[in-house]
């Protein structure tokens, strides 16, 4: 049950008890109690809503950065991240692979507001050896979901 | 001009879904729970690797019976979930459709008044493709105290000397039935000692809730008297691929080769590339539909015990067949009525035989918002109908 569980809520985070008992053919005490479980392990990490900002009045700019750090002896990338993490507006931290260390994701009010961190508080750091920005221009697809385009049915209404 | 039709052409009745289709065409805003294709679009690796043998331009012909690659990646399939073995050069044969393997299959078996044994409710097209043939279409009327399966005792009275081929259309639209191993244990003996053929028609094979599917091929003495039929439409979502197959014995799929030749040359070469992609690296996509239809079937039998509508729980496809007999009213009128007055459009059993009757066909192939939405228009009517007599 957990990995089908994990499915839906991970599309639908709303969805009612009662509902996810029947879909899932199991008791609503059963769901209630693995969803508890599932918190407590810290598998279920919170309930968010997706916003496509694109479309309401609010100026927001997102951006990916691309840092290149020094690990530290001991600590590796860890106290690094935590640093870049703490601010606010970092919505997001992965250590990668490849040609760079650290993507961080940001979100700001204006294209100023994101190159005023990335100069004064993200390449001041004294591991950070270089970033490079990237903002966002258009989002198609986000968590799973498209943003651009609204599902239509093309199939016939009645067929055998 | 004069009798410029075929009589036996003008004879075939149309079929009840198009009556009730040209209907639901008219209403702008009707919701529709009546068809019979995955919601599902086409996993994208799939429809990438039709594209990439575009780009390749791959755009000929290919062999009669279909590409060999397609052919041996089938009998691996078959193979793997049925542990029954085929030989790709004779034993299989790429149609269009499912549909198309229906037809030609019943036309290379059947000899003018031979019987065909068609168990209803099913497909709309088994009977006038029997009658086309040149056979007798010889109804069995499945029931619902039954979960609508085919019995051996059924199957044993409906038999007679002039039978020719049993079609055995499991898991079933529109019922939803499956007939588990030992359902087809019982039918097998019977076949056997009348010395019948079988045609199976496992579209839906992917598509059962209980345990996995089980083929007739599988019983004693069955693969070499059985035409079996699937194809990609229900298990990959690719209906409009049209792409389906049969496999069987090695004298039957040569004449049925020889009719697909004639009419249809090869089936869509584009369609067949994909195909490949879809059995080789398709298992999780079915496997993720299936998790979603499953999910669906269980919200709709729960929503029917809510509203007191009796349901047998179907096992497979991704239908519900529920009755409707306590209301009183033919289920065309059912069906229309709800249309009218809820604006949401159901097929009436009787699309799929008379013995449909008092029965209506729900289809799972939607979003569970889209089936919260109808269902609740269903139990205001249902409420509305029962307070009023």
């Amino acid at each position: 049950m957990r990995e089908e569980l994990l499915a839906i809520i991970e599309r639908n985070s709303r969805i009612d008890l009662k509902e996810l008992a029947v879909i899932l053919g199991v008791e609503e005490i059963d769901v209630v109690n693995e969803l508890q479980a599932l918190e407590e392990e810290g598998i279920v990490c919170g309930y968010h809503t997706m916003i496509d900002w694109e479309k309401t009045s609010i100026e927001k700019v997102s951006a990916l950065i691309e840092v290149r750090v020094t690990p530290q002896r001991g600590q590796g990338f860890d106290n690094i991240a935590e640093r870049i993490y703490k601010y606010p507006e970092v919505t997001s931290v992965y250590l990668i692979s490849g040609g760079f260390d650290l993507l961080v994701t940001l979100e700001g009010k204006s294209l100023k507001e994101i190159s005023g961190f990335v100069s004064d508080k993200l390449s001041t750091l004294d591991s950070v050896l270089s970033t490079a920005t990237h903002f966002i221009l258009k989002k198609y697809k986000d968590h799973g979901t498209i943003l651009t385009k609204k599902y239509e049915d093309q199939r016939e209404k009645v067929s055998p | 001009m004069k009798d410029m039709l075929s009589k036996q052409a003008v004879s075939l009745k149309p079929s009840g879904i198009r009556k009730f289709f040209d209907i639901v065409s008219e209403m702008e805003d009707a919701i529709s729970l009546g068809v019979g294709e995955p919601d599902f679009d086409t996993p994208w690796h799939i429809r990438d690797e039709g594209i990439y043998s575009l780009e390749k331009g791959r755009t000929f012909y290919t062999s009669n019976s279909g590409l060999l690659e397609l052919r041996q990646e089938i009998c691996n399939y078959i193979k793997r979930k049925q542990g029954v073995t085929y030989d790709p050069k004779h034993e299989v044969l790429i149609t269009v459709g499912g549909s198309e393997a229906i037809d030609i299959g019943l036309r290379a078996v059947i000899n003018p008044g031979d019987e065909v044994l068609i168990p209803q409710p099913s497909f709309v097209s088994y009977e006038p493709c029997a009658i086309m043939a040149g056979g007798v279409p010889v109804i069995i009327e499945l029931k619902a105290e039954n979960e609508f399966r085919l019995t051996a005792q059924e199957l044993e009275e409906a038999i007679t000397d002039k039978t020719k081929i049993l079609i055995l259309p499991f898991p079933n639209n529109p019922t939803g039935a499956i007939m588990e191993r030992k359902d087809l244990e019982a039918v097998a003996e019977v076949i056997r000692k009348h010395d019948i053929l079988v045609m199976s028609d496992e579209i839906y094979a992917e598509l059962t809730y209980k345990e996995k599917h089980v083929s007739i091929i599988e019983m004693e003495g069955m693969q070499e008297r059985t035409i079996l039929i699937n194809g990609f439409s229900k298990a990959y979502a690719m209906t409009g691929w049209r792409l389906g197959y049969a496999c069987g014995p090695r004298e039957i799929l040569a004449q049925m080769v020889k009719l697909h030749q004639f009419a249809i040359m090869c089936a869509p070469t584009t369609s067949q590339y994909a195909a490949i992609e879809a059995l080789r690296n398709g298992d999780e996509d079915v496997k993720e539909m299936r998790t979603a239809y499953n999910q669906r079937r269980r919200y709709l039998l729960h929503a029917f015990q809510e509203m007191g509508l009796e349901c047998f729980e179907p096992f497979g496809a991704f239908y519900v067949f529920p009755c409707i007999k306590e209301f009183g009213m033919t289920s065309e009128e059912f069906a229309e009525r709800f249309l009218a007055e809820e604006k949401v459009a159901v097929v009436p059993g009787t699309a799929f035989g008379d013995c449909g009757e008092g029965f209506l066909r729900i289809s799972y192939a939607y979003s569970l918002d889209n089936l919260k939405l109808a269902i609740g228009k269903l139990a205001d009517f249902v409420e509305k109908l029962r307070a009023s007599r």
